[in-house]
């Protein structure tokens, strides 16, 4: 039972890290506003099913937005700063997180948004072993599918053809007469975007407010260290397994919940520096 | 103007030291010279590893906030006078240094910010949870210095002014250790493995020993940082530990100049003195300071200290 709350909250990992990694694997920039999106996502999430009343429909607006803020970011903030170094986007996005939090603060105020479940996916359901809250099976099937859909459009369309090239070697990809910016834009769109839907899923299960992008993209990063940087079988299975190792210990040893995942990390890094799935010597 | 600069950079012990002697009065109240002080020992703690040795570290709030905490359990569970206080908290933060930089610097380039950031939450909740000796959330309150007597003066911390003199001393001291670090092989070892690593490995010099040397140095003076904190406040938050802290080291070496001798110091104060300002009439300090830091990313990115420098360099090559 507890290892399915921890698939579903591992989840909800999976997403967040497959965001960083699509982005990282591409532009080499790792995007520390990803909690911040993961907040915004949300945060609009909450806010456009009090407006529309249909969870669905918000499901499908709030990705539209929070990529939008991604493809602006990438455009005209990211890009000035490529050929400049590996830290400076990290900086830049460091800054925008900043400013992202206090956006939602000025909007939606400090003590953030009631979180609602939508009343379709409210109650719990026997799933042959006891009964599990229905929304949390919805988590796991939705993120399933998203990461289906992902792994569909890298592997079997043109465009994945594209960003798989890309990261490999740009260069080469620019001679063949790609237009890469425009790829890179669209990645960064897509992870963003990813971290939005991410935050507008997680939010039923958690409290909504300006600050819970913070711890989350700590943990994102233990994920993307255990599965490897750059892999995104690395980040669905290491998300998985941070999200069980978490629900596990929180049953065993409620207090040590937050600790265990960053134990997990540094375990691997002693036995595997390179994480889980990463090839070694990728980020030298 | 040359020759000055040439002078301050010469003597850039004796210039920090004399400035900071004046400095509580140009600043509108002494707290606010106090705090500038810490924070650009915190930020030039954090610069020996990022500005010289090239090591982006997100997890230093880890080593401010242990030199807090010992510090301030030190004083309120054992009862030890402050000066042992300190030096518990500088030794515990380089013993934190020590186990963290062993794990971190495994990795390379942004690997590292993701790893420190993580090993520093680990602190963070260690701290937060330990709830008997740290206070847990409310932090730990009641880090209290007794006055006493050196050489038949008698110090009272409540005295901000006294209270400055004492930290600037201890702050006196950690700068002209780095300062003599910097000068020393090692600072060219660093500066070194931050152009290439590679070929510093290929001369023959044990990389991953310096790197961790330094980042425990670094941790030890961020740690120290910690302690005085502890002692100015008298209270310990348990934001201190938390990796926005971190954050506020990586912005303030940026805007004074990472890899810069004064960079950290023109960074706190540019900083805390605009948070000062900024929060008087309005409550949303982090929307400014993050746009901030985005435009000094974007255009300019050596920092305040740093493009002063740039400048007089290019009119020295222009004169030429």
């Amino acid at each position: 039972m507890q290892l399915l709350t921890g698939v579903a909250l591992g989840s909800i990992y999976a997403l967040l890290a497959l965001g960083l990694c699509l982005i990282f694997g591409m532009l080499g920039v790792v995007n520390f506003a990803h909690g911040a999106f993961f907040m915004v996502g949300a945060f609009l999430g909450v806010y456009f099913l009090g407006l529309t009343g249909n969870f669905f429909f918000s499901l499908l607006l709030v990705p539209i937005v929070t990529g939008g803020i991604g493809l602006v970011t990438e455009r005209f903030l990211i890009r000035p700063l490529y050929g400049r170094g590996i830290d400076y986007p990290l900086l830049l996005t460091f800054g925008l997180s900043y400013v992202l939090i206090e956006v939602m603060r000025v909007t939606f105020g400090i003590e953030g948004l009631p979180s609602i479940t939508p009343d379709s996916l409210k109650g719990s359901m026997n799933v042959g072993i006891g009964y599990f809250p229905k929304y949390r099976i919805f988590l796991i099937v939705m993120t399933a599918l998203i990461i289906l859909g992902i792994w569909f459009f890298i592997q079997k369309t043109r465009y994945g053809l594209i960003i798989k090239a890309g990261s490999r070697d740009p260069e080469i990809v620019k001679v063949l007469g790609v237009d890469v910016a425009k790829v890179w834009l669209l990645v960064f769109g897509i992870g963003t975007a990813i971290a939005g839907l991410s935050g507008i899923l997680a939010s039923p299960t958690r409290s909504v407010n300006p600050e819970m992008g913070i711890p989350i993209l700590a943990e994102s990063f233990v994920v993307t260290v255990v599965g490897g940087m750059g892999s995104p079988i690395g980040a669905v299975v290491a998300g998985l397994l941070v999200g069980v190792v978490y629900s596990l210990t929180s049953l065993f040893a409620p207090a040590l919940a937050e600790l265990s995942i960053f134990v997990l990390m540094a375990v691997v890094l002693l036995i595997r520096p390179q994480g889980l799935f990463g090839k070694s010597g990728f980020m030298s | 103007m040359q020759a000055i600069f040439q002078l301050i950079a010469t003597h850039r012990v004796l210039a920090t030291t004399l400035f900071l002697m004046v400095f509580p009065w140009l600043m509108p109240y002494e707290a606010l010279a106090i705090n500038i002080l810490i924070f650009g020992l915190f930020a030039m703690g954090f610069n020996l590893l990022f500005g010289y040795m090239g090591l982006l570290s997100f997890g230093h709030a880890a080593f401010l906030g242990m030199g807090s905490y010992i510090t301030g359990i030190s004083i309120v569970s054992y009862g030890m006078p402050w000066g042992a206080a300190i030096l518990f908290g500088v030794i515990a933060a380089a013993f934190g240094g020590l186990v963290i930089g062993f794990l971190a610097i495994r990795t390379r380039g942004i690997y590292f910010s993701m790893v420190t950031l993580a090993l520093g939450q680990i602190v963070y909740y260690g701290f937060y949870k330990a709830e008997k000796l740290t206070g847990g959330e409310n932090g730990l309150r009641g880090v209290k210095v007794d006055p006493f007597n050196i050489l038949g003066f008698k110090v009272d911390f409540l005295n901000p002014l006294v209270k400055y003199y004492i930290i600037l001393f201890f702050v006196v001291i950690a700068i002209w250790l780095v300062s003599r670090i910097l000068k020393s092989p090692l600072g060219s070892v660093m500066e070194a493995i931050r152009e290439n690593e590679k070929r510093v490995l290929a001369c023959g010099y044990n990389v991953a020993q310096t790197k961790l040397l330094v980042f425990i140095l670094s941790a030890a003076i961020c740690g120290l940082a910690g302690s005085l904190r502890a002692l100015h406040l008298s209270i310990v938050p348990i934001d201190s530990l938390h990796y926005l802290q971190s954050g506020q080291a990586v912005m303030m070496s940026i805007l004074g100049g990472m890899g810069t001798f004064f960079g950290p110091f023109i960074g706190a104060t540019v900083m805390l003195y605009l948070e000062d300002v900024v929060t008087s009439f309005t409550k949303h300090w982090m929307a400014v300071v993050g746009l901030i830091f985005m435009f000094f990313v974007l255009f300019f990115p050596k920092g305040v200290w740093g493009s002063i420098l740039e400048r007089l360099g290019s009119q020295k090559g222009s004169s030429k």
